[in-house]
């Protein structure tokens, strides 16, 4: 039996205000290069979320968008927890990074339970936190710097026994990198199965080597190496201008090549 | 006394400004003469009727065929130029030397209320709503909120407003509305309820809450493909500009015509036929090879969209110029909102300053495309007898000053 790789885009219509379904186009032509075979599913704001999709999608959404989301997630939460135990992954972003925490404090005072799958909790800061950055994953993902564009107001703490996707490198122009990403100088969440991250771009679009990192897990395989060089011109556009200001690129890319 | 001074020296600057070349000079004149006498806005929205123009996409247009109606109809008008549409820039469009007249406003969606408050218009018209340059304006209900605050705070003033749109719905509501049914082909950011955040079902009769009652208000306009629909009348749109974008603008400003102005939506009509540019918008340009260049602006994904669409009925031979400036919105993953896949089979190039993030997204999208910075140098490497050069904000304006 031929088996396909299920990807499933939990909520276009709610969370994918930055383009975030992108993810899935990346993923599925990435995966088809290996010979992978894909199906992407498409679950809208009133669809059960279903069971044992190999990964599941969440993308960047408003705060009313988020609250409607948040409600079929809390209800899809055994599903969620029996597809991750059974080897699926679930990449987040922005919004959907944050309704995997406890909970999201919106500027308002209300408060939101999220599906608390990773321990961490979100509250929404003053001022929106905009820009190009770059993250420096944690070295035992094996993962290259990774670029992207968040834009948000949440501050997300990670409970003590969580990680972070990596550290915040860069902000372009005037960005201070110690109070991007989670808004604590870190960016998103990474555990078995579970990636968050604040980086919109789409994230995947500009760091194919985060989708591979998420087809190889869910595939339990090495993937074979797979370099498309307009990609590559587009990464090294993008880590160029994220550090206009520079220092932080010429510190991470030296300790890149050191490790 | 100081409103004097305010406008002579304003406009002095204006007048540096534009024999620098530097612009209209409208938007500078009116930054000064604000900076010196903040209130001047009030005193000049004494002498003048105003009506306000206002929506994410479509606003410039819209402005320029009612200002071409109420013209051919012999009232005075006094507008603004593009792009100056915030505070300034109406500013200085009242304060250039005029008789008293109607003055026919494009206002930013961000700054409708700085405008409201100080003109007081006796109409504002709202077009549609969606996601634009998140980066800089924010998301869609901050917007909204701060049009529903205008309403609320003016419920006599006249609104005419497209009822397909649940977010201008709810804005429009509290007001004397005149509804017109203009379609929602980009409904992405209009999932949920504006009133209660509950989730809209969408279906032949447009949206409902069925958490609090909210719906689509019962339209004495609307448009049917080509059509104006009104009673028992059918005005056909039969226009130059092209799109369904362009005849969503047209039944606005024909619905504006006939039921503020009493001019009738037939004439209004007549008035906006042979309109083929509005400010750079579909401009034909010659390239060095011969072929003709149109030039379309596409400002955020519902725009896109449509052009989009547009695109995938023509043959022509297509430059998507994408630039990221705070004009264009800095954050480039809307182009993953956007169908790029109907451009499949297409001669494309992609170009701007960002060519590379949309090369990328053709790629991802099956579409294949060359990349070509310059998007003249980009239009001579298409196939095709015509080329269509798509063009963000900064790339739009950059283009239409080597053209001209």
């Amino acid at each position: 039996m031929e088996s396909v790789l299920r990807i499933a885009v939990i909520y276009p219509d709610l969370l994918g205000t930055y383009g975030d379904k992108g993810n899935a186009l990346v993923l599925a032509h990435r995966a088809a290069e290996r010979g992978i075979n894909t199906e992407i599913i498409q679950v809208d704001a009133r669809g059960a979320i279903p069971e044992a999709c190999d990964i599941y999608l969440l993308g960047g959404g408003e705060d009313a968008a988020q609250v409607a989301a948040a409600e079929g997630l809390r209800a899809a939460k055994a599903t969620l927890e029996r597809s991750l135990a059974a080897g699926s992954a679930i990449f987040a972003v922005c919004a959907g990074f944050q309704l995997l925490g406890n909970s999201y404090a919106a500027a308002d005072g209300s408060k939101l339970e999220g599906v608390a799958l990773v321990d961490m909790a979100t509250t929404a800061g003053s001022n929106r936190i905009i820009g190009e950055v770059l993250i420096e994953p944690a070295p035992s993902t094996g993962l290259p710097l990774l670029t992207g564009f968040e834009n948000h107001a949440g501050r997300t703490l990670l409970g003590p026994d969580e990680s972070p996707l990596g550290r915040v490198t860069a902000r372009a122009k005037n960005g201070d990198a110690n109070n991007a990403g989670n808004g604590t100088g870190v960016d998103g969440v990474i555990r078995d199965g579970i990636i968050g991250t604040y980086l919109h771009g789409p994230a995947l679009a500009r760091n194919p080597s985060l989708a591979d990192y998420l087809i190889a897990y869910v595939t339990k395989s090495v993937l074979e190496p797979l370099i498309d060089t307009l990609v590559e011109q587009y990464r090294d556009e993008r880590l160029a201008f994220a550090s206009l200001k520079g220092a932080g690129l010429k510190r991470a890319t030296r300790r890149l090549h050191r490790g | 006394m100081r409103s004097q001074a305010a406008i002579t020296i304003g406009r002095l600057a204006g007048w540096a400004s534009r024999i620098t070349g530097r612009g209209a000079g409208t938007q500078v004149s009116g930054r000064i003469m604000l900076a010196i006498d903040p209130g001047l806005l009030t005193k000049l929205g004494s002498k003048d009727r105003v009506i306000a123009i206002s929506a994410t996409n479509g606003k410039t247009t819209t402005t320029r065929l009612i200002a071409d109606i109420l013209r051919g109809a012999g009232l005075a008008v006094v507008t603004n130029h593009t792009g100056a549409n915030m505070a300034s820039g109406v500013t200085g469009a009242l304060a250039a030397p005029h008789k008293a007249s109607i003055a026919v406003l494009e206002v930013d969606e961000r700054w409708l209320t700085h405008v409201v408050g100080p003109l007081a218009p006796e109409l504002l018209v709202f077009g549609n709503l969606s996601r634009d340059q998140l980066d800089r304006s924010g998301e869609v209900h901050a917007i909204v909120d701060r049009w529903r605050a205008i309403t609320e705070a003016h419920p006599e003033t006249h609104v005419i407003a497209n009822s397909s749109d649940p977010h201008v719905v709810f804005a429009a509501f509290p007001a004397r509305v005149t509804w017109v049914a203009l379609g929602i082909p980009w409904r992405l950011d209009a999932t949920t309820c504006p009133q209660c955040s509950e989730l809209l079902t969408w279906s032949d009769d447009g949206f409902a809450c069925s958490a609090c009652g909210f719906s689509e208000p019962h339209a004495d306009y609307r448009l049917e493909g080509e059509y104006l629909i009104a009673g028992e009348r059918r005005i056909h749109l039969d226009l130059t500009i092209p799109g369904t974008w362009n005849l969503m603008n047209c039944a606005l400003a024909a619905t504006v015509a006939e039921a503020h102005f009493e001019i009738p939506a037939e004439a209004a009509v007549e008035a906006m036929r042979h309109v083929e540019v509005i400010s750079g918008r579909f401009s034909k340009h010659v390239l060095e090879d011969g072929r003709i260049a149109r030039v379309i602006l596409a400002k955020n994904p519902a725009g896109w969209t449509e052009v989009l669409k547009w695109l995938a009925g023509r043959d022509a031979g297509v430059v998507l110029a994408v630039n990221a400036h705070i004009a264009d919105g800095r954050d480039t993953s809307w182009l993953y909102d956007v169908d790029f896949e109907l451009l499949q089979g297409l001669s494309v190039v992609a170009s701007g300053e960002r060519a590379l993030d949309v090369a990328v997204r053709l790629r991802y999208g099956g579409v294949e495309c060359i990349v070509e910075v310059d998007p003249l140098k980009a239009a001579l490497a298409t196939v095709g007898k015509e080329v269509d050069i798509i063009a963000s904000y900064t790339q739009f304006t950059h283009l239409t000053k080597r053209f001209w």
